[in-house]
């Protein structure tokens, strides 16, 4: 166990960290605010590293193939709020299905499993190549990090508007903003698709940066976002109360979940396991606050103090 | 201003548990009147409410606000003619939002929400003026959570809310039935007073026979479904919970047998 080795792979775990976060973010939106738990982001997850590599490769640029990548991200989430309030099906069930559908969309917009990129022949945003010995302008770190500040600068403007306030009031309880003329099937739907466009966005990042779409690449995506949505919660929930320093909480718990990932790959844990590992984590953090109601409530104080 | 044709609603049809809520209800209300509702559990108070509110379609019959037909638009399509209180107080707020949101959400009611500004600070003095009115020290509470007040609270903000935008008719169901009594007879006030100030059109179900006959101009009692009986104007004004009992036996026949009403 060589710290060096450690000290070497940080920079890399935390560009790879913050990529994640973006994909958290958009799991946040709708994990949090809009009260669903979308699946729908494993299959995102692929679909829009997929639409960007196979656009490169065909000659678009970088930006244009990204933001095409994040269309595709939002038609997904449209698929699955489509399935969700049109034909009513349960907003779980709608992303499992929407999500199964994008397994066979992926191969086909990628015409195999795995298409693969060389940063050296493209031009890349983000690589991994781009972690040391680049001016500080064209390392990943800086740039994801950039994109992450105006992405959170552009969704705290959203959520303050009009429309922004109305999907916050749809998650937090349907029937009053029903009464109050808000349609929340529209609202659903919208949500879905802002987060699933999110996702698509970094999955584009995330394939630049390790030079290749796999079809598997979204696999357990859903439970690396809530990860990262929970340590960010449970680490900086109390002090950061802004709606945008929340979101900054949840970049951050991404990249901190990458660099423990790091540190227990380094310890020379079976990587077989990683998974395992992620999922019983999310598993007992989600179940804090119901522990915390059930077994470690405050008896209420009746009558006053009795031992004044 | 508020029109029910021939209302009918029949829950789970063809099953064991198939009930008819609505049975053939018709129901004329003018422009200005303030109408309580009392009957039974089961009697189709709630149904009737929630049928001119949109929150599921009717079976039969036409339901028409101020001469526009709105059987078939959906909830929150109605909602631009309509303010709504509910029973239970976590339901007319959105708890993880601030009290000064809340009041904007609903000042947008009707309106195409696009990517203007949630809430102005021009609002934000409008709103603390108007939360003064109701003397519960929420004008300095502009940023708090709904969620951390209290059932009497939130039932006041609900109010405010449900009259930011002159509704043509609000619907109260039984908004006061959650609270102690105190709180209530402080909610109930707050209703009178808005409501007089407003002169708003106002359908208010209760539990409670005192508070029927004590508020609004008109009292209608319903049973099966339908309205059994409909006093108004001085009648009204002269009448006691022992009558509204006797009439009721005459009426339908049998015994009172709500104890809450009887009691409240």
């Amino acid at each position: 166990m060589n710290i060096m080795n450690l000290i070497n792979a940080l920079p890399g775990a935390a560009a790879q960290g913050l990529i994640w976060g973006i994909m958290a973010i958009g799991v946040y939106i709708t994990f949090r605010i809009l009260d669903v738990a979308d699946l729908t982001v494993d299959g995102t997850m692929c679909t829009g590293g997929a639409v960007c590599i196979m656009l490169m490769l065909s000659g678009w640029d970088v930006w244009p193939a990204m933001l095409a990548a994040t269309g595709v991200g939002m038609l997904a989430g449209l698929m699955t709020g489509i399935f969700h309030t049109f034909m009513g099906i349960p907003a779980i069930l709608s992303g499992i299905l929407t999500q199964l559908s994008l397994y066979s969309i992926n191969l086909k917009i990628m015409g195999k499993a795995n298409q693969a990129i060389n940063v050296s022949n493209f031009d890349l945003l983000v690589s991994l190549r781009y972690i040391r010995d680049v001016p500080f302008w064209r390392n990943t770190i800086f740039i994801v990090a950039v994109i992450i500040v105006v992405l959170i600068a552009l969704l705290y403007w959203f959520f303050g508007t009009e429309l922004g306030c109305s999907l916050r009031a749809t998650g937090c309880n349907p029937g009053m903003s029903r009464a109050q003329g808000i349609n929340t099937n529209f609202n659903k739907v919208l949500g879905l698709m802002l987060s699933n466009g999110l996702v698509a966005f970094s999955s584009a990042l995330l394939t630049q940066y390790q030079g290749f779409a796999d079809v598997n690449m979204g696999r357990g995506a859903i439970v690396i976002g809530l990860a990262a949505v929970i340590i960010g919660e449970a680490i900086f929930g109390h002090i950061f109360r802004n709606f945008a320093l929340r979101l900054l909480g949840v970049a951050l718990g991404s990249i901190l979940y990458y660099l423990v990932l790091q540190v227990v790959i380094w310890m020379g844990i079976d990587t077989d396991l990683l998974k395992l590992l992620s999922a019983l984590v999310v598993a007992v953090f989600l179940a804090f606050p119901y522990w915390k109601g059930k077994y470690f409530a405050k008896p209420v104080k009746k009558g006053g103090n009795a031992n004044a | 201003m508020l029109e029910l044709k021939n209302l009918y609603k029949t829950f789970n049809p063809g099953t064991i548990n198939e009930k008819t809520a609505l049975n053939g209800l018709s129901l004329n209300i003018k422009d200005g009147e303030f109408v309580t509702v009392i009957g039974g559990n089961g009697a189709g108070k709630s149904t009737m409410l929630n049928a001119v509110a949109g929150t599921w379609m009717v079976d039969e019959g036409q339901i028409l606000i101020d001469g526009i037909d709105v059987t078939k638009l959906p909830e929150h399509k109605r909602a631009i003619y309509l303010g709504r209180v509910f029973q239970d107080p976590m339901t007319g707020t959105a708890a993880t939002m601030g009290i000064e949101e809340n009041l904007a959400l609903a000042k947008r009611r009707g309106k195409t929400r696009l990517l203007k500004p949630g809430i102005t600070a021009a609002e934000r003095e409008e709103y603390r003026e108007l939360l003064k009115i109701l003397g519960l020290g929420l004008e300095d509470r502009l940023t708090s959570k709904v969620g951390l007040l209290s059932g009497g609270q939130r039932q006041a903000l609900t109010l405010l809310m449900a009259t930011l935008k002159k509704p043509k008719l609000l619907l109260l169901d039984e908004h006061t039935a959650a609270l102690d009594p105190k709180t209530a007879a402080k909610v109930l006030e707050i209703t009178d007073m808005i409501v007089n100030r407003d002169h708003l059109t106002t359908l208010m179900i209760t539990h409670n026979m005192k508070d029927a006959i004590l508020h609004g101009n008109r009292l209608i009692m319903m049973m099966d479904g339908r309205i059994i009986l409909d006093i108004e104007g001085e009648e009204k004004k002269k009448l006691t919970v022992r009558d509204l009992l006797d009439q009721f036996e005459r009426v339908s026949g049998e015994q009172f047998t709500n104890d809450s009403a009887l009691l409240g």
